[in-house]
């Protein structure tokens, strides 16, 4: 029983190590033909599109509700404390350095990482990759990079949405809501949150971006055994973007700090 | 028309492939004369599919050499096997159109990609061109998913030939084609041999087909070519799978 245990955690692991090394080898082809002619623009503007500005509007939406409910929850501890004036800066600290980047980066891994997953990898199993490729184009270069890129870039673009959002459904639980006056939550704010604290948050971002959709690129462009295989190659990149997303959260934090 | 039969255009030795512990090539030799046309006869699940990914560096062999026109292509990397297989085309064995694209983009791709220098006017000329020998017209702006298999298929040929190739691979073009979709494309292939002196190297479940358009037949069958040579030479095979294989379609006719 023990040792079977063992066992399962061992070739756990093992396959954790080799994942990992196939993420890493495929950021290193996809750097390398990022800056081979030709540029795919067009597919890059239409990965920029799908990414960024299909997400604009629920990571808005989280914005905004976790800014109020984060603002909510702050303003019943705070209470008991007469220390209103600080939900401001709480709300805004972590929206900046935590909840935006995190939140943001969860939203775009279920709307575009699944799709980037199941789309690619019903290309690989209908042979649409194989073809590509029959026909002298890179497949990593014509479908891998424009993705890749686009969670780099946009994510981070969406953090900062998610920021104001956040901020601005903060602002209105405290102020409007509660009667905290505007000029209190505003100078608190500024007072206590610096340019790095979004830098942070947008640091974040970008490191999020870009390993979920090289997870989601990974997953895909392997995926083997038909539709089953392309809707269990899709679960297993989005339960590897959500836990990736929670790890690296703490390691770019420390990292940062 | 006599081929030149001195320079093979595919060479295929002592080719070796498995997945895991399924050996599905275990020695395969095979050599097609430029300007022939091969057809590869086999059962479904023999490795056909597989053999022909290697001629294109699709796949990479566990051992063998796979020789295009002149260059061993198993140690290429992906710049090396681009330049190669500009020469070639295929055709896959579900058409594996871009699903995202219409037909007119899907057969305009490779044009797109290699021939920059053709102004879009050109560009749907060619494409119309193509599908007309194809025997489509008006499916331009239509999507692969509103096709039938049968006209997928079609638009599958009409993007492999579209750059002109020297060889073209086709994975069972006839399968699930109505009879005289059948006709239709064992003529193009005869068409594109004589006119274009086109390589090809036809996957067939059919029978009736490959004796019509092969010069040669290589029949595969656990890993190995059993059987090779000129269709009539094949049809006295003493071989049991080949005599099984050929007794299904020549038994009924
Ligand atoms: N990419 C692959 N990975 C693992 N096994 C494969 C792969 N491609 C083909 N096979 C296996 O190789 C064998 C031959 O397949 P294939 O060449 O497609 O047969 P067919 O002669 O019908 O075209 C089958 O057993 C198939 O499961
Ligand atoms: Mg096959």
């Amino acid at each position: 029983m023990l040792s079977n245990a063992i066992e399962r955690i061992g070739l756990g692991l093992f396959a954790f190590v080799e994942e990992i090394g196939g993420l890493a080898t495929l950021l290193l082809d996809v750097l390398k033909w990022t800056f081979r002619p030709p540029m795919r623009v067009q597919n890059l503007f239409a990965q920029l599109d799908f990414v960024g500005v299909g997400s604009i509007f629920i990571v808005a939406l989280t914005g905004v509700f976790s800014g109020m409910v984060f603002a909510h929850q702050s303003w019943r501890a705070f209470e008991l404390f007469n220390a209103e004036s600080l939900v401001g800066p709480t709300v805004s600290l972590t929206i900046t350095r935590e909840l935006a980047p995190v939140f943001s980066a969860l939203m775009v891994t279920m709307r575009a990482g699944s799709a980037m997953c199941t789309e690619l990898g019903t290309m690989r199993v209908t042979e649409q990759v194989d073809a590509l490729e029959t026909m002298a184009v890179n497949p990593v270069q014509y479908l891998l990079v424009p993705r890749v890129l686009a969670g780099l870039i946009m994510v981070p673009l969406l953090v900062m949405i998610f920021d104001l959002m956040g901020l601005m459904g903060g602002y209105f639980v405290s102020v409007t809501v509660k009667g905290l006056s505007a000029g209190t939550f505003i100078t608190r704010t500024q007072q206590w949150l610096d340019p790095e604290d979004i830098g942070e948050g947008l640091i974040k971002g970008a490191v999020f971006g870009l390993f979920i959709a090289l997870v989601a690129c990974f997953k895909g462009y392997h995926a083997s055994g038909g539709a089953k295989g392309v809707g269990q190659a899709t679960t297993e990149a989005m339960v590897a973007s959500a836990l990736g997303i929670f790890i690296l959260d703490y390691f770019v934090g420390v990292i940062l700090h | 028309m006599t081929a030149p039969a001195a320079q093979p255009m595919i060479q295929v030795m002592d080719l070796e492939k498995a997945f895991g512990a399924n050996k599905v090539l275990t020695g395969i030799n095979l050599s097609i004369p430029a300007g022939s046309t091969c057809v590869i006869l086999g059962g479904s699940g023999s490795g056909k599919t597989v053999l022909m990914k290697h001629m294109i560096g699709l796949l990479k062999p566990d051992h063998g050499r796979v020789i295009v026109d002149g260059e061993d292509i198993v140690p290429y990397g992906p710049e090396d096997l681009e330049r190669v297989r500009r020469k070639f085309g295929m055709v896959f064995q579900a058409a594996a159109l871009f699903d995202s694209m219409t037909v007119y983009e899907n057969v305009s791709f490779p044009l797109r990609e290699h021939r920059k220098e053709l102004k879009e006017e050109e560009m749907r000329e060619i494409v119309k061109a193509k599908l007309a020998i194809v025997g489509l017209k008006d499916v331009e702006e239509r999507f692969p998913a509103d096709l039938s298999g049968g006209m997928r298929k079609r638009v599958g040929l009409a993007r492999a030939i579209i750059l002109e190739p020297k060889i073209v691979l086709y994975d069972e073009p006839t399968t699930g084609l109505d009879p005289i979709t059948t006709d239709y494309v064992d003529e193009m292939i005869l068409d594109a041999k004589k006119m274009l002196g086109v390589t090809s190297v036809v996957i067939s479940h059919d029978i009736a087909s490959a004796f019509k358009v092969a010069d040669n037949i290589a029949f595969l069958y656990q890993g190995l070519i059993v059987a090779q040579g000129a269709p009539a030479m094949l049809r006295h095979s003493e071989h049991p799978a080949v005599k099984l294989f050929l007794s299904t379609w020549f038994g009924k006719n």
